[in-house]
């Protein structure tokens, strides 16, 4: 490992490399910020770049900036404008926004440079440790546990929507399913529920449908109630720095997350948007009874959970893309394409063939998180200008980014009269208190989770598989737990008529 | 009713309609040698649709007790009339006008149109700054995702 360690070292320390790094973490960050454009889309035009280049390490190395500076900047608009312009920056906004809003941008924005800070270089280290150990482990699961796992995360996601809401966000969880099944689907080759219209024939838009879900009722909010954005920019970034007492809470967060979320980034089909919401979860659940309270209104453990989570898994995600070829989230397909592209074929022989390329990735990693936090921190003050903007100008801007976030995907102005439509109806849930995000969720995880499904009932014909696989049977088994449980615990807690957790 | 139990019984019409489809006419068109395949494209949608209603109406029923009591919602749906329930609808309706003009006034005419209805209609009156504002905003976008990302974006309307 020492050896691989210097030819990393040498490789990475170029100043090519550095600069691709430096460059690369600009991108991302500066087009990450804007609503709509994620990780996804950035790497995908930066692919020609890359290959223009030629080099296979500094070719990867700027795409894996780009990658960290999208989530990275994904969160800042999260936390300023509750605009998260990526779905693993979506949990980021629930107590990052309310900071926000309290007045505490720059203390939320230091919070989320340091935990992805940590985040990012704990993913790193591990992903140096546990690599080719981490691989048998991914190995083990078939079809019929990814399955399993996902319906765990989305009956997570449910059950932690707050009591008494259970059954709504269970709710929206299956209209995000029933709406990911629109369109024609990698395993069938038959459009379904298009009804004839050719504009649903490739389904909703991801993007799409976060602007209309996020960023647009909370833009339409803002001109509603003007009272709301004279609080938003009240916001003096002048508190940058966090206490003593505040840097005790989140450590032992970070330290939890890193681990955490880079396991579950290592796990293909989850990656950095399960594990931020399991991440925040997981921290609510294990927070003491005056904290928990405080979750969603701003509690700092509740920012830099996700935070940590989300980068230790884009680190984790690099593990079976490096190890076995085998790129667990769409993110990494795409830089999968860009690698073959650049006739360098990942697995696992990657490491014996081509050292220099694995290790200079990985060292890649702790200097870009590094220019992250160098980039970021001092940049704090002028990214918080974004709020100091008049209401009368702000708005304006963000409807249009809205609009942009979902043009430029698609070029189709049809997307556009979807993304008002669906806008509305998010408006009218979200008078009616239901959660938004388990429908977002649902809707990602959707595809895969039927992909997972089908393959299973193919492998064992039928629906045997969930008795057959005893891990199937446990995973499933928790996610019914995790949905009753709540229930149960919300009429135990009627019943007493004693102060209740609140819902998101 | 309440309206979030209005809310779960439009989807549970929703939901029969999508369940009506995934268990009545989806298969019809299915080719024999699929219908051999133990998952057919309609199973995992009649799951969903099962799941869905009964989950509508365990809310529209009110089956789980709410926890929360006089909870204050951010904004309150009964006391619509006063909000600026004008201007977000102007608004609504610019962003249907946007999408509408995109294609034929081309980018940068209809997005400098936008921004300025918008900020018009939420109230500044001061278009020495504003105008130059929002053309500055037009090109500058325009030249980052065209130039810049080379994804195309038609800057003139389309008789340019």
């Amino acid at each position: 490992m020492i050896e691989g360690l210097l030819i990393g070292l040498s490789a990475a320390f170029s100043i090519q490399n550095l600069a691709m790094v430096v460059a690369g973490c600009l991108i991302g960050t500066f087009i990450g910020m804007l609503p709509g454009l994620g990780p996804m889309s950035i790497i995908a035009i930066m692919i020609p770049v890359a290959i223009t280049i030629g080099d296979p390490s500094a070719a990867i190395i700027l795409l894996a900036g780009v990658y960290y500076g999208a989530i990275f900047g994904g969160s800042t608009s999260s936390i300023l404008l509750n605009a998260p312009g990526v779905a693993g920056t979506v949990a980021s906004s629930f107590d990052g926004y309310p900071m926000a809003r309290r007045g505490q941008a720059g203390k939320a924005l230091t919070v989320a440079a340091i935990a992805s800070f940590a985040g990012g270089s704990i993913g790193a280290l591990l992903l140096m440790i546990f690599a080719p150990m981490l691989s048998r482990v991914a190995l083990l699961f078939h079809s019929a546990e990814y399955f399993a796992l996902m319906v765990v995360g989305l009956s997570a996601i449910a059950a932690f929507a707050g009591t008494g809401n259970v059954a709504k966000a269970v709710l929206m969880t299956l209209l995000g399913l029933i709406m990911a099944t629109v369109g024609e689907g990698a395993l069938f080759n038959m459009p379904r529920f298009t009804m004839g219209l050719m504009d649903l024939q490739s389904g909703f838009s991801f993007i799409t449908l976060a602007m209309a879900m996020f960023a647009l009722p909370e833009a339409l909010f803002l001109v509603l109630n003007p009272a709301r954005s004279v609080q938003g920019s009240s916001g003096k970034i002048e508190n940058l720095r966090i206490t003593r007492e505040e840097g005790r809470q989140i450590a032992p967060v970070i330290g939890r997350q890193s681990v955490q979320g880079f396991f579950i980034g290592v796990l293909p089909g989850a990656g950095a948007t399960i594990a931020s919401f399991l991440g925040y979860a997981v921290e609510r659940n294990i927070a003491s009874k005056e904290e928990q309270a405080e979750f969603g209104k701003g509690a700092i453990k509740g920012l830099a959970a996700p935070e940590t989570a989300n980068n230790a898994a884009c680190t984790g995600s690099f593990v079976p893309l490096l190890t076995l070829g085998i790129p667990g989230s769409g993110t990494t397909a795409i830089l999968l394409g860009a690698l073959i592209a650049l006739n360098v074929t990942p697995g696992p022989r990657l490491m014996i063939d081509e050292p220099q390329i694995f290790w200079a990735v990985i060292i890649s990693m702790y200097i870009g998180n590094l220019v992250l936090l160098v980039l970021n921190l001092p940049l704090i003050p002028y990214i918080a200008k974004v709020l100091t903007i008049p209401r009368n100008y702000l708005i304006p801007f963000i409807l249009f980014f809205t609009l942009m976030g979902s043009y430029i995907g698609q070029n189709n102005a049809t997307e556009l009269l979807i993304l008002v439509g669906m806008g509305v109806c998010a408006m009218v849930l979200k008078f009616a208190d239901y959660p938004l995000a388990p429908l977002l969720i649902g809707f990602i995880l959707g595809g895969m989770l039927e992909d997972n499904f089908s393959r299973s009932m193919q492998l064992y014909d039928g629906i045997g598989f969930i008795v057959e696989r005893p891990m199937t049977l446990g995973l499933l088994a928790i996610a019914a737990l995790l949905v009753i449980v709540p229930s149960y615990r919300a009429r135990r807690a009627k019943a007493r008529a004693a102060g209740v957790a609140e819902g998101d | 009713m309440a309206l979030d139990r209005w809310v779960s019984f439009i989807i549970l019409c929703a939901a029969l309609g999508y369940g009506y489809a995934a268990f009545f006419t989806m298969d019809a068109g299915l080719p024999p040698f699929m219908q051999r395949n133990p998952i057919w494209p309609s199973t995992f949608p009649k799951v969903l649709s099962v799941l869905a209603i009964i989950t509508a109406l365990v809310i529209l029923l009110g089956l789980e007790k709410s926890g929360e009591t006089g909870k204050e919602p951010e904004i309150d749906y009964r006391r619509l009339g006063d909000y600026q329930l004008g201007q977000a609808l102007t608004l609504l309706g610019l962003m249907v006008g946007y999408a509408l003009l995109l294609r034929p006034a081309g980018f940068l005419l209809s997005t400098f149109a936008f921004l300025c209805c918008g900020a018009f209609i939420l109230g500044e009156r001061k278009f020495y700054i504003l105008l130059p504002v929002a053309g500055f905003a037009a090109f500058v976008v325009w030249y980052l995702v065209d130039e810049v990302l080379g994804i195309f974006l038609r800057p003139w309307p389309f008789f340019v």
